[in-house]
């Protein structure tokens, strides 16, 4: 990918809350809807949570509940997609990729066809329901698909963006939402595009490469770091796969350090894509932020983001790590 | 019908006799494959030749020569391994120059292991993944009702592979969504794998599962085309208002008599002086015919 990364010089750290991600898919369900009648919507039961219930009301005839049942659901949608249909299938994204996994290399990836799949309740930040649903793996089983592009926004302007993204692009897309309402972070005047990362701030001694909501813990970590007189800047890689390896280059060539920030267990998600990017481009110091080999346990999110090592501080705390690493590299 | 094709060009046989002598040919021609490629799966392909010979000479609408035209009835093969059956059947009807049909398996070639429409684009489906064929249908059969078009879509599963959950969920969808444009044939040869169905994971009665479920089930006899054709005829003639499910009884090997009913020729290619040994036997079968 070409790098015409977008630049928002000013960081900012004192964010409003917005809708959730997964309202944001609702609502570019809708608007998806009435620009392409092509397009036909599945979900697993859990429509009013994954919003794709939004779409059901304005266009009943072309959506389909398919019960408790993610991998019928999943073969349907290649099925559609076969016929030159545009499916969207959502549920929790723990069940649409753990259950529908086979599926989903059998009849989307290893054939290459156009349908596209949305999974809510990413993270652990889904809080009180606890490990059985909460996705801390999808990142990286979406990765190991050939031919996925894998999307993980940080916030409502970003996910609806991108759900108009993923329609535009002919082939298999898998994005992740939240549960939780997200920080405002962009504006309508915002764009995104796939395999280009959003750049915040141009600080040169480290840069903060993160997806999802670790976003807007980046930037609170950013002001935090300012404070100490550390400029940092941050890359919201809501594209995990392809990754922008150009960014990712010009931030280890510019800031020689790097931190990743993802709310994914560490094993094969963001922190690898980037770590792997940063090995054949320029190789320098990095740290990782994420769930370290374990499952997480019912509480708030608040709660589970701080004691599972996700919240600002852990990335100002990684930050700290690889600038040590950095000087002794030098 | 959105738009028109040649249908002159399609293939079709009208006698039985004939069909009978097509069987034969395309069971010599799958032992003589497997057996050049040196691996594969001999009895489940020569279960489903006389199946699939109806569905292609008899009731599939399609056109060689337009192979995308969009009206075309679908066909996917759920149980993947059984493609050298029908590999030779899309050779006979135009689809393949015969002579490719020995490359089966070897580097490059459009014969795929497991369909692989990437490699040969005819195939409306990947498979090879046991139990997910009906789903894909089940996408089609959707489609088809959404874009107000009259094809229908045929799904032919093992029944080994209706052991596989995925099936069980699709076969609740259909009935649910009156898709009485989609029919599932099963190839009941009675063998998996490991051994006989009965004595792994018994599926039976799958007329009646299938029944309960919301199809209009039947049972037939899988060899016999009188018995076939009509099947297939009436599970696409739009009057039983629910998907149709087509139980076929075959026998594992048909055809070639040290293969019949023997668990062993699941998924093993006969040595060279077996495939002498088969085809002399067709071809002894082909002359009473």
């Amino acid at each position: 990918m070409s790098s015409t990364t977008v630049v928002n010089p000013k960081p900012k750290f004192e964010l409003k809350m917005g809708v959730a991600t997964r309202e944001a898919y609702g609502q570019a369900l809708v608007e998806l809807g009435k620009k392409d009648p092509n397009v036909v919507v599945l979900d697993a039961d859990l429509a009013k949570s994954t919003f794709s219930a939004k779409f059901q009301k304005e266009f009943p005839d072309r959506f389909f509940t398919c019960g408790i049942a993610e991998a019928n659901m999943v073969g349907i949608a290649g099925g559609l997609a076969l016929a030159g249909k545009l499916p969207f299938a959502s549920s929790f994204a723990v069940f649409l990729c753990d259950k529908g996994y086979d599926q989903l290399r059998m009849c989307v990836a290893y054939p290459g066809v156009n349908a596209k799949f949305v999974g809510s309740h990413g993270g652990i930040s889904i809080g009180e329901d606890g490990p059985s649903q909460q996705a801390v793996e999808d990142y990286a089983l979406m990765c190991a698909l050939a031919g996925f592009v894998v999307l993980s926004p940080s916030d409502e302007f970003c996910a609806r963006a991108l759900v108009h993204r993923m329609a535009e692009h002919h082939g298999p897309v898998y994005m992740r939402t939240g549960r939780a309402k997200a920080s405002i972070i962009y504006g309508a005047g915002d764009t995104f595009e796939i395999g280009k990362a959003n750049q915040h701030g141009d600080g040169c001694d480290v840069a903060i490469i993160a997806c999802g909501f670790e976003v807007s813990y980046s930037l609170q970590a950013q002001a935090q770091l300012a404070e100490e007189g550390i400029q940092a800047r941050v890359l919201d890689m809501h594209t995990i796969k392809p990754v922008d390896e150009d960014a990712i280059a010009k931030a280890a060539r510019e800031c020689g350090a790097i931190v990743t920030a993802e709310e994914h267990l560490l094993d094969g998600g963001l922190g690898s894509q980037v770590a792997r990017a940063v090995a054949r481009t320029h190789p320098v110091p990095m740290e990782f932020v994420g769930i370290q080999n374990t499952y997480a346990e019912s509480a708030t999110p608040e709660q589970l983001m701080e004691k599972y090592g996700l919240t600002a501080p852990y990335i100002v705390q990684a930050v700290r790590a690889v600038l040590k690493r950095k000087t002794r590299s030098l | 019908m959105s738009t028109t094709a040649d249908l002159t060009t399609v293939p079709r046989i009208d006698s039985i006799a004939e069909l009978k002598r097509l069987a034969n040919r395309l069971r010599i021609d799958i032992v003589k494959m497997i057996g050049a490629a040196g691996s594969g799966h001999p009895g489940g392909s020569l279960s489903e030749v006389e199946l699939l010979s109806a569905l292609y000479f008899r009731v599939l609408r399609h056109n060689p020569n337009d192979p995308n035209w969009p009206d075309r009835d679908r066909f996917i093969l759920s149980k993947g391994h059984g493609c050298p059956a029908l590999y030779a059947v899309l050779a006979e009807a135009g689809y393949l120059d015969h002579s490719v049909l020995s490359t089966l398996r070897k580097l490059g070639s459009p014969l795929q292991g497991h369909p692989d429409k990437r490699f040969l684009p005819v195939l409306e489906a990947n498979t090879g993944s046991l139990g997910q064929g009906i789903s894909i249908g089940i996408g089609m059969a959707l489609a088809a009702r959404l874009d107000k078009k009259d094809y229908h879509t045929f799904v032919m599963a093992g029944d080994g592979e209706i052991q596989e959950g995925q099936n069980w969920e699709a076969a609740m969808f259909a009935p649910y969504h009156k898709l009485q444009n989609l029919t599932v044939i099963i190839d009941y040869n009675h063998q998996q794998l490991d051994g006989f169905t009965k004595d792994i994971l018994d599926v039976s009665p799958l007329r009646e599962k299938f029944e309960a479920f919301g199809w209009h089930a039947v049972e037939i006899d899988g060899h016999d085309f009188e018995q076939v054709i009509p099947a297939l005829e009436n599970a696409c003639s739009g009057k039983n208002g629910k998907p149709t499910c087509i139980v076929a009884n075959t026998i594992k090997g048909k055809g070639v008599s040290f293969m019949e009913n023997n668990p062993e020729w699941h998924g093993v290619a006969p040595k060279p002086d077996q495939v002498a040994a088969a085809v002399k036997e067709l071809e002894a079968a082909k002359s009473k015919l």
